[in-house]
């Protein structure tokens, strides 16, 4: 690999519960990944230009709010608009089990539950960016 | 298992406690560590008062006649986020928000259906709104006038603690210092006209949720209260008035005795702190409290377990002389509480109430070796930080200068990294684990509610005396301007049938936006 990975940790809509937000960060911070946190209140148009403008590999989206099935087919429509297609859509929050199954087949990525261990989310990151970058 | 025993707040538990503490405090006395009351529970039991709140006011309004015709004795509206930001329903910022994690208010309209059929004068309704308080506020003043009230009489409580928000919450809209003129303008208002209304409820509970320790919660909480008694001060308010409407709102997580003892000390050090701020009416030393069950302790795996976590944390709440009391369902991990969650919650504290025995003395723990050194340590401690905020000039700049946030953020990656490496165990999540999860139903919001929501607005506007409502809007901005007392303009324009947005957006012209 040329480069360390690179991830946009996002809090997206209305939602001010970053908690989980910022140990993920910090996390993949400790995992060697250089990550950008956006901080609170961000539309799915400024994730994805902030991860046009950064380069990143990944963009994870934490959400608690309920507002999940609205914000990841957003920014996987605006991300294939921009031609990003090797960017990882992953995320975590208080997302039910069928809304995560849905949510894939539309191209987002694994979703974390409550509980996840922060290695699990580490790791998923390394394969992906291991399997799929394209440089 | 290591020999030491150490707290999340990082306390160093003795295997044994003999040394006597003395405890010669009597309850409903100074500085009133073993309870406000003198008789307490023995008076009458704390308030059972569920947070709810989703979808639109009619929903919502069948789910608090559901809780009030089974035993809750107090209504805790959840509003949805695009309230809490001042936004109205319409704006693009609403999208995929509107109802889900409560309740959709954009007009005077929606107030008077969401308690249709309930009478204000009769029962008391605390709300978790604050950079929108005042407008929340105003709507139920003008619905209680409506209902022919006597608004001297309605009694409840705004959250309205805008600076958690910046420290762990995130629904601000202005800066702190417009944001702090806000709260002191209902503070005045209120002591004249709604006298027991309870002007703001300073939150331990989401310091606590965001990650911090007990002895942080404590300390961040007392630090803000602090700063807002001065701002009232300083704007000529009297504390032994004000003083008595403040109330408090605390976490109670699972570390039983550490929790109890947090109440107790919590309790003390306020009293000894509004002393100082110049109270000298007992009424105005009281740190009366509100408790929620923790959140983050619930766990999605094995789901159903959560109601053995809810009932310790309820129980530490009872024993450490809360006032009122919301019990968590279990299957909030997961998603809002289902009808089912919401009732084995409450049957919880009523099983306390009634069975347990618990409330037939007050401050059961009193004069216990380990909790009377507990709650000397966690006080010790709390104090240790609150001096360090007064040296950085007080909790606004505390805040501003990241200082509690940092604090906050630490203490949560701790606690991650001690589950991750099984120093600290969480049943089902790191230790007795099950492979075949069972999902319970879930509860779930649907994405019509803004398009019901949008119609509603458009009928409301289509009716109102549009040129009165720009009048009353530009008379707002010029009091925000002026530095009056916001309350009357804002209450007169939701009479108008102004949106919840519109006032926001004139303070937001004139305040200006906060940005983290």
């Amino acid at each position: 690999m040329n480069r360390p990975i690179r991830v946009l940790v996002a809090k997206v809509g209305l939602d001010g519960h970053d908690r989980g937000a910022k140990v993920i960060a910090t996390a993949l911070r400790d995992a060697g990944m250089e990550v950008i946190y956006t901080g609170l209140r961000q539309t799915p148009e400024m994730v994805v230009q902030a991860a046009l403008q950064e380069d990143v590999d990944v963009i994870g989206v934490s959400i608690l709010s309920g507002a999940h099935n609205t914000v990841f087919p957003r920014i996987i429509e605006l991300l294939k608009k921009e031609g990003l297609n090797d960017v990882l859509v992953t995320g975590g929050g208080i997302i039910p089990n069928e809304d995560m199954v849905e949510l894939t087949k539309l191209g987002v990525g694994k979703l974390f539950a409550p509980g996840a261990h922060t290695n699990e989310i580490s790791d998923y990151i390394k394969n992906w960016v291991a399997q799929n970058r394209q440089f | 298992m290591s020999d030491k025993r150490i707290t999340d707040s990082g306390i160093e538990i003795n295997s044994l406690y003999n040394t006597p503490i003395p405890m010669e405090e009597l309850s409903g006395q100074f500085p009133f560590t073993r309870g406000i009351q003198s008789d307490m529970y023995r008076g009458r039991h704390w308030t059972m008062r569920q947070y709810a709140g989703f979808s639109t006011a009619e929903e919502s309004n069948k789910r608090y006649k559901y809780l009030l015709a089974n035993g809750t004795m107090g209504l805790s509206v959840a509003f949805d986020l695009p309230t809490q930001i001042g936004y109205d329903s319409t704006h693009a910022m609403s999208e995929g928000e509107v109802g889900k994690v409560g309740v959709a208010i954009d007009t005077l309209r929606d107030i008077e259906i969401l308690f249709d059929g309930i009478e204000l004068e009769k029962i008391t309704t605390s709300m978790t709104i604050n950079a929108t308080a005042s407008t929340l506020l105003a709507m139920y003043i003008a619905l209680a006038k409506k209902q022919g009230a006597d608004i001297q009489k309605i009694s409840g409580t705004i959250q309205n603690d805008i600076l958690k928000e910046y420290a762990a919450r995130g629904t601000y809209i202005y800066p702190p210092k417009p944001s702090m003129r806000i709260i002191t303008d209902i503070f005045e208002y209120c002591s004249k006209e709604v006298p027991k209304w309870n002007t703001i409820s300073i939150s331990g509970y989401h310091i606590r949720e965001a990650g911090s320790t007990a002895v942080q919660e404590i300390a961040f909480t007392l630090s803000n209260a602090k700063a807002y008694a001065k701002a009232a001060i300083e704007k000529g308010l009297d504390i032994n008035v004000f003083g008595q409407r403040l109330s408090f709102f605390f976490n109670a997580h699972n570390n039983f005795f550490e929790e109890i003892a947090k109440f107790r000390a919590a309790r003390r050090m306020w009293a000894k702190m509004a002393k100082e701020l110049g109270a000298t009416n007992p009424k105005a030393q009281m740190l009366r409290f509100h408790t929620q069950t923790g959140g983050s302790t619930l766990q999605a795996q094995q789901s159903d377990t959560n109601i053995v976590r809810v009932t310790l944390q309820a129980l530490a709440a009872v024993m450490g002389g809360t006032q009122s009391l919301h019990t968590n369902g279990f299957d909030e991990a997961l998603s809002l509480p289902t009808e089912n969650a919401a009732r084995i919650a409450l049957r919880t504290q009523q099983i306390i109430a009634y069975e347990s025995g618990v409330v037939d003395t007050v401050d059961p723990m009193g004069g216990s070796f380990f909790v009377e050194e507990l709650t000397n340590q966690i006080e010790s401690e709390a104090w240790k930080y609150i001096e360090k905020i007064d040296a950085m000039g007080g909790a606004v700049s505390a805040i501003e200068e990241g200082f509690m946030q940092k604090e906050i953020a630490d203490a949560s990656y701790r606690y991650q990294k001690e589950i991750e490496n099984n120093q600290k165990v969480i049943v089902g999540v790191n230790k007795f684990t099950a492979e075949e999860e069972v999902t319970p139903p879930l509860f779930r919001v649907d994405d019509s509610i803004r398009k019901i929501q949008t119609e509603k607005i458009a009928q409301v506007k289509a009716e109102r005396n549009e040129k009165n409502v720009q009048q009353l809007l530009a008379k707002l901005e010029q009091n925000a301007n002026d530095g009056s007392n916001l309350m009357p303009t804002i209450i007169e324009s939701v009479e108008a049938y102004a949106t919840l947005g519109e006032v926001a957006d004139v303070l937001r012209k004139t305040f200006g936006e906060y940005r983290a």
